[in-house]
Protein backbone atom coordinates (compact mmCIF):
# COMPACT_ATOMS: atom_id res chain seq x y z
CA UNK A 1 0.00 0.00 0.00
CA UNK A 2 1.15 3.34 -0.66
CA UNK A 3 -0.01 5.48 1.91
CA UNK A 4 3.24 7.70 3.04
CA UNK A 5 3.36 10.39 5.93
CA UNK A 6 4.52 13.64 3.96
CA UNK A 7 5.88 16.39 6.29
CA UNK A 8 7.33 19.44 4.53
CA UNK A 9 8.15 17.08 1.02
CA UNK A 10 9.90 14.22 2.28
CA UNK A 11 7.91 11.13 2.94
CA UNK A 12 7.71 8.82 5.84
CA UNK A 13 6.73 4.74 5.94
CA UNK A 14 5.80 4.98 9.60
CA UNK A 15 3.38 7.24 11.10
CA UNK A 16 4.58 6.70 13.91
CA UNK A 17 6.94 9.80 16.02
CA UNK A 18 8.63 8.68 19.79
CA UNK A 19 10.58 10.57 21.91
CA UNK A 20 14.01 9.07 23.30
CA UNK A 21 13.83 10.69 26.91
CA UNK A 22 13.09 8.49 30.24
CA UNK A 23 14.54 5.54 29.33
CA UNK A 24 16.48 3.88 31.80
CA UNK A 25 19.62 3.55 29.77
CA UNK A 26 20.57 3.82 26.10
CA UNK A 27 20.22 0.42 25.04
CA UNK A 28 17.07 0.39 26.27
CA UNK A 29 16.64 3.54 24.00
CA UNK A 30 17.75 2.28 21.09
CA UNK A 31 15.55 -0.99 20.86
CA UNK A 32 12.55 1.06 21.92
CA UNK A 33 12.86 3.07 19.51
CA UNK A 34 14.27 0.34 16.55
CA UNK A 35 11.49 -1.94 17.56
CA UNK A 36 8.40 1.08 17.10
CA UNK A 37 9.74 1.54 13.27
CA UNK A 38 9.78 4.96 14.23
CA UNK A 39 11.87 7.22 11.37
CA UNK A 40 11.51 10.11 13.43
CA UNK A 41 12.72 10.82 16.67
CA UNK A 42 12.68 13.85 18.82
CA UNK A 43 15.18 15.10 20.85
CA UNK A 44 16.08 17.91 23.60
CA UNK A 45 19.05 20.14 23.54
CA UNK A 46 20.34 20.37 27.06
CA UNK A 47 23.90 21.85 28.25
CA UNK A 48 26.62 20.26 28.47
CA UNK A 49 27.69 18.54 31.36
CA UNK A 50 31.40 20.15 31.27
CA UNK A 51 34.17 17.64 33.11
CA UNK A 52 31.98 14.80 33.40
CA UNK A 53 33.63 11.53 31.09
CA UNK A 54 33.94 13.10 28.12
CA UNK A 55 34.64 9.24 26.58
CA UNK A 56 30.56 8.27 27.55
CA UNK A 57 28.31 8.21 24.53
CA UNK A 58 26.16 10.50 23.24
CA UNK A 59 23.18 9.76 22.07
CA UNK A 60 23.70 10.91 18.46
CA UNK A 61 26.31 8.13 18.81
CA UNK A 62 23.05 5.63 19.61
CA UNK A 63 20.57 6.88 17.18
CA UNK A 64 22.65 8.38 14.29
CA UNK A 65 21.24 11.13 12.07
CA UNK A 66 21.96 8.93 9.32
CA UNK A 67 19.96 7.02 10.51
CA UNK A 68 16.83 9.13 11.98
CA UNK A 69 15.10 12.35 10.94
CA UNK A 70 15.53 13.78 14.24
CA UNK A 71 13.48 16.14 15.39
CA UNK A 72 15.11 18.65 18.28
CA UNK A 73 12.44 20.18 20.46
CA UNK A 74 12.48 23.07 22.83
CA UNK A 75 10.57 21.00 25.59
CA UNK A 76 11.32 23.16 28.76
CA UNK A 77 10.92 26.30 27.42
CA UNK A 78 8.82 29.43 28.34
CA UNK A 79 9.12 31.91 26.51
CA UNK A 80 9.51 32.12 22.42
CA UNK A 81 12.93 33.84 23.04
CA UNK A 82 14.00 30.54 24.85
CA UNK A 83 12.64 28.37 22.17
CA UNK A 84 13.85 30.22 19.03
CA UNK A 85 17.23 30.46 20.69
CA UNK A 86 17.08 26.05 21.56
CA UNK A 87 16.47 25.55 18.20
CA UNK A 88 18.83 27.84 16.30
CA UNK A 89 21.72 25.85 18.61
CA UNK A 90 20.27 22.48 17.44
CA UNK A 91 20.74 23.86 14.08
CA UNK A 92 23.90 24.62 14.56
CA UNK A 93 24.54 21.41 16.34
CA UNK A 94 22.63 19.00 13.57
CA UNK A 95 24.53 20.72 10.61
CA UNK A 96 21.94 23.12 9.11
CA UNK A 97 18.80 20.84 9.40
CA UNK A 98 15.73 22.64 9.43
CA UNK A 99 13.05 20.53 10.56
CA UNK A 100 12.17 21.17 14.30
CA UNK A 101 9.41 20.61 17.13
CA UNK A 102 8.47 23.67 18.83
CA UNK A 103 6.53 23.32 22.05
CA UNK A 104 6.19 26.51 24.71
CA UNK A 105 4.66 25.85 27.62
CA UNK A 106 3.04 27.20 29.71
CA UNK A 107 3.30 26.06 33.32
CA UNK A 108 5.40 23.44 34.80
CA UNK A 109 2.39 21.63 36.47
CA UNK A 110 0.20 21.24 33.25
CA UNK A 111 2.93 21.47 30.59
CA UNK A 112 -0.17 23.10 28.60
CA UNK A 113 1.31 25.07 25.41
CA UNK A 114 1.17 28.83 25.92
CA UNK A 115 -0.21 29.19 22.27
CA UNK A 116 0.54 33.22 22.55
CA UNK A 117 4.52 32.76 22.96
CA UNK A 118 4.15 30.00 20.29
CA UNK A 119 2.26 31.84 17.53
CA UNK A 120 4.78 34.14 18.26
CA UNK A 121 7.87 31.87 18.11
CA UNK A 122 6.67 30.07 15.13
CA UNK A 123 6.77 33.61 13.35
CA UNK A 124 10.64 33.85 13.62
CA UNK A 125 11.21 30.34 13.21
CA UNK A 126 9.53 30.55 9.68
CA UNK A 127 10.92 33.48 8.60
CA UNK A 128 14.77 32.08 9.76
CA UNK A 129 14.00 29.06 7.37
CA UNK A 130 13.04 26.37 9.73
CA UNK A 131 10.46 23.50 9.37
CA UNK A 132 8.37 23.86 12.07
CA UNK A 133 6.37 21.48 13.18
CA UNK A 134 4.47 22.61 16.44
CA UNK A 135 2.72 21.37 19.39
CA UNK A 136 -0.15 22.87 21.11
CA UNK A 137 -3.43 22.92 22.26
CA UNK A 138 -6.41 21.43 20.08
CA UNK A 139 -8.16 24.78 19.20
CA UNK A 140 -8.93 24.77 16.15
CA UNK A 141 -8.57 28.51 15.26
CA UNK A 142 -4.95 28.48 16.96
CA UNK A 143 -4.16 25.07 14.81
CA UNK A 144 -5.44 27.09 11.74
CA UNK A 145 -3.27 30.38 12.48
CA UNK A 146 -0.44 28.05 13.17
CA UNK A 147 -1.02 26.64 9.04
CA UNK A 148 -1.31 29.91 7.77
CA UNK A 149 2.14 30.92 9.53
CA UNK A 150 3.76 28.35 7.57
CA UNK A 151 4.15 25.46 9.76
CA UNK A 152 4.67 21.87 8.40
CA UNK A 153 2.62 19.92 10.80
CA UNK A 154 -0.03 20.62 13.44
CA UNK A 155 0.63 18.64 16.72
CA UNK A 156 -2.12 19.33 18.99
CA UNK A 157 -2.24 17.60 22.59
CA UNK A 158 -4.57 14.55 22.85
CA UNK A 159 -3.95 14.86 26.98
CA UNK A 160 -1.77 16.29 29.39
CA UNK A 161 2.10 15.34 28.42
CA UNK A 162 2.93 12.32 30.08
CA UNK A 163 -0.46 12.08 31.62
CA UNK A 164 -1.15 8.75 29.22
CA UNK A 165 -5.27 10.04 29.32
CA UNK A 166 -5.62 9.44 26.41
CA UNK A 167 -7.88 10.74 23.62
CA UNK A 168 -9.74 13.35 25.53
CA UNK A 169 -11.42 15.52 23.07
CA UNK A 170 -11.83 13.84 19.52
CA UNK A 171 -14.18 16.43 18.17
CA UNK A 172 -11.82 18.87 18.39
CA UNK A 173 -9.05 17.02 16.79
CA UNK A 174 -11.70 16.41 13.89
CA UNK A 175 -12.50 20.42 13.79
CA UNK A 176 -8.56 20.79 13.65
CA UNK A 177 -8.44 18.23 10.50
CA UNK A 178 -11.51 19.91 9.13
CA UNK A 179 -9.14 23.12 8.92
CA UNK A 180 -5.77 22.49 8.16
CA UNK A 181 -4.00 20.88 4.92
CA UNK A 182 -0.68 19.87 6.73
CA UNK A 183 -0.37 17.01 8.43
CA UNK A 184 -2.08 16.36 11.96
CA UNK A 185 -0.37 14.83 14.24
CA UNK A 186 -1.11 13.61 17.95
CA UNK A 187 1.48 14.62 20.11
CA UNK A 188 0.87 13.91 23.99
CA UNK A 189 -1.52 12.49 26.11
CA UNK A 190 -1.53 8.59 24.30
CA UNK A 191 -1.95 5.79 27.33
CA UNK A 192 -1.50 3.06 25.49
CA UNK A 193 -2.28 0.89 22.27
CA UNK A 194 -5.94 1.65 21.51
CA UNK A 195 -4.99 5.71 22.28
CA UNK A 196 -2.77 6.21 19.33
CA UNK A 197 -5.17 3.09 17.18
CA UNK A 198 -8.32 6.01 18.10
CA UNK A 199 -5.94 8.85 16.66
CA UNK A 200 -5.25 6.77 13.28
CA UNK A 201 -8.69 5.91 13.10
CA UNK A 202 -9.98 9.18 13.10
CA UNK A 203 -8.02 11.00 10.46
CA UNK A 204 -4.77 11.61 12.35
CA UNK A 205 -1.31 11.77 10.42
CA UNK A 206 0.56 10.66 12.54
CA UNK A 207 0.82 9.80 16.59
CA UNK A 208 4.01 11.12 18.47
CA UNK A 209 4.67 9.49 21.88
CA UNK A 210 7.27 9.36 24.70
CA UNK A 211 6.46 8.22 27.54
CA UNK A 212 3.24 5.97 26.71
CA UNK A 213 6.63 3.52 25.81
CA UNK A 214 9.08 4.35 27.98
CA UNK A 215 6.72 4.54 30.93
CA UNK A 216 5.38 1.35 30.46
CA UNK A 217 6.34 -1.82 32.56
CA UNK A 218 8.27 -3.49 29.41
CA UNK A 219 9.18 -0.29 26.95
CA UNK A 220 10.11 -2.45 24.17
CA UNK A 221 6.83 -4.20 23.77
CA UNK A 222 4.78 -1.69 24.46
CA UNK A 223 6.89 -0.08 21.61
CA UNK A 224 5.58 -3.21 18.89
CA UNK A 225 2.64 -3.02 20.03
CA UNK A 226 2.46 1.33 19.33
CA UNK A 227 3.78 0.14 16.18
CA UNK A 228 1.08 -2.28 15.27
CA UNK A 229 -1.54 -0.04 17.07
CA UNK A 230 -0.73 2.88 14.71
CA UNK A 231 -0.84 0.95 11.05
CA UNK A 232 -4.33 -0.91 12.46
CA UNK A 233 -5.82 2.13 13.02
CA UNK A 234 -4.57 4.34 10.02
CA UNK A 235 -5.61 1.13 8.13
CA UNK A 236 -9.24 1.24 9.76
CA UNK A 237 -8.98 4.85 8.62
CA UNK A 238 -8.49 4.41 5.03
CA UNK A 239 -10.88 1.47 5.15
CA UNK A 240 -13.86 3.89 6.12
CA UNK A 241 -15.75 2.23 9.02
CA UNK A 242 -19.20 0.96 8.75
CA UNK A 243 -21.99 3.17 10.09
CA UNK A 244 -22.83 2.85 13.78
CA UNK A 245 -26.11 1.91 14.01
CA UNK A 246 -27.78 3.16 17.20
CA UNK A 247 -30.58 0.73 19.03
CA UNK A 248 -30.65 -1.44 16.38
CA UNK A 249 -28.90 -4.28 15.47
CA UNK A 250 -28.39 -6.43 12.43
CA UNK A 251 -27.39 -10.17 11.85
CA UNK A 252 -23.88 -11.67 10.56
CA UNK A 253 -25.62 -14.78 9.65
CA UNK A 254 -28.08 -15.37 6.88
CA UNK A 255 -31.69 -14.91 8.48
CA UNK A 256 -33.30 -17.82 6.04
CA UNK A 257 -33.06 -21.31 6.88
CA UNK A 258 -32.87 -20.84 10.70
CA UNK A 259 -33.57 -24.36 12.40
CA UNK A 260 -36.87 -23.62 14.34
CA UNK A 261 -38.26 -26.09 16.53
CA UNK A 262 -41.15 -23.33 16.91
CA UNK A 263 -42.13 -22.98 13.43
CA UNK A 264 -43.47 -25.85 11.10
CA UNK B 1 44.59 35.32 32.97
CA UNK B 2 40.49 36.12 31.89
CA UNK B 3 37.28 35.20 33.30
CA UNK B 4 34.63 33.50 31.64
CA UNK B 5 31.25 31.90 32.31
CA UNK B 6 31.23 28.18 30.80
CA UNK B 7 27.17 26.95 31.42
CA UNK B 8 26.82 28.78 33.98
CA UNK B 9 29.99 28.21 35.68
CA UNK B 10 32.97 30.38 35.90
CA UNK B 11 36.22 29.36 34.82
CA UNK B 12 40.34 31.25 34.66
CA UNK B 13 41.48 31.00 31.33
CA UNK B 14 44.43 32.04 29.77
CA UNK B 15 43.99 35.43 27.89
CA UNK B 16 45.35 33.93 24.67
CA UNK B 17 42.70 31.22 23.79
CA UNK B 18 39.78 30.70 21.83
CA UNK B 19 37.24 28.91 21.32
CA UNK B 20 39.20 26.10 19.29
CA UNK B 21 41.12 25.30 22.07
CA UNK B 22 38.78 25.70 25.30
CA UNK B 23 36.63 22.54 23.63
CA UNK B 24 39.64 20.98 23.53
CA UNK B 25 40.47 22.01 26.78
CA UNK B 26 36.83 20.23 27.87
CA UNK B 27 37.55 17.46 25.80
CA UNK B 28 34.68 17.98 23.27
CA UNK B 29 36.70 18.40 20.22
CA UNK B 30 35.24 16.01 17.32
CA UNK B 31 32.15 15.68 19.79
CA UNK B 32 28.94 17.25 18.35
CA UNK B 33 27.90 20.24 20.50
CA UNK B 34 26.81 23.73 19.80
CA UNK B 35 28.02 26.79 21.32
CA UNK B 36 26.49 30.00 22.34
CA UNK B 37 29.27 33.01 23.35
CA UNK B 38 27.04 35.68 24.80
CA UNK B 39 24.21 35.04 23.13
CA UNK B 40 24.86 34.41 19.77
CA UNK B 41 26.03 31.28 17.59
CA UNK B 42 29.52 30.63 17.40
CA UNK B 43 30.05 28.50 14.05
CA UNK B 44 31.82 25.50 14.20
CA UNK B 45 33.91 26.56 11.26
CA UNK B 46 35.00 29.83 13.41
CA UNK B 47 36.08 27.67 16.44
CA UNK B 48 39.64 27.89 15.53
CA UNK B 49 39.60 32.05 14.53
CA UNK B 50 37.26 32.83 17.39
CA UNK B 51 38.73 34.54 20.59
CA UNK B 52 37.28 35.10 23.93
CA UNK B 53 37.37 37.89 26.03
CA UNK B 54 37.24 38.87 29.83
CA UNK B 55 33.33 38.36 31.28
CA UNK B 56 32.67 36.61 28.04
CA UNK B 57 29.19 33.70 28.88
CA UNK B 58 29.51 30.82 26.94
CA UNK B 59 27.00 27.89 26.99
CA UNK B 60 27.57 24.68 25.03
CA UNK B 61 24.78 22.52 24.16
CA UNK B 62 24.08 18.62 23.20
CA UNK B 63 21.00 16.48 22.03
CA UNK B 64 20.03 14.38 24.95
CA UNK B 65 16.76 12.01 24.86
CA UNK B 66 13.45 14.01 24.58
CA UNK B 67 10.03 13.85 23.91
Amino acid sequence: MNDKLIIAGKSYNSRLLVGTGKYKDFTETRTAVETSGAEIITIAIRRSNIGQNPNEPSLLEILPPSKYTLLPNTAGCYTAEDAVRTLRLARELLDGHSLVKLEVLGDPQSLYPNVIETIAAAKTLVAEGFQVMVYTSDDPIIAKQLEDIGCVAIMPLASLIGSGMGILNPWNLQLIMDRVQVPVIVDAGVGTASDAAIAMELGCHGVLMNTAIAGAQQPVLMAAAMKKAVEAGREAFLAGRMPKKLYSASPSSPTAGIINSTRS
Amino acid sequence: MITVSINGATRQLSDAINVAWLIEDLGLTGKRIALERNGEIVPRSLFATQPLADGDKLEVVVAVGGG
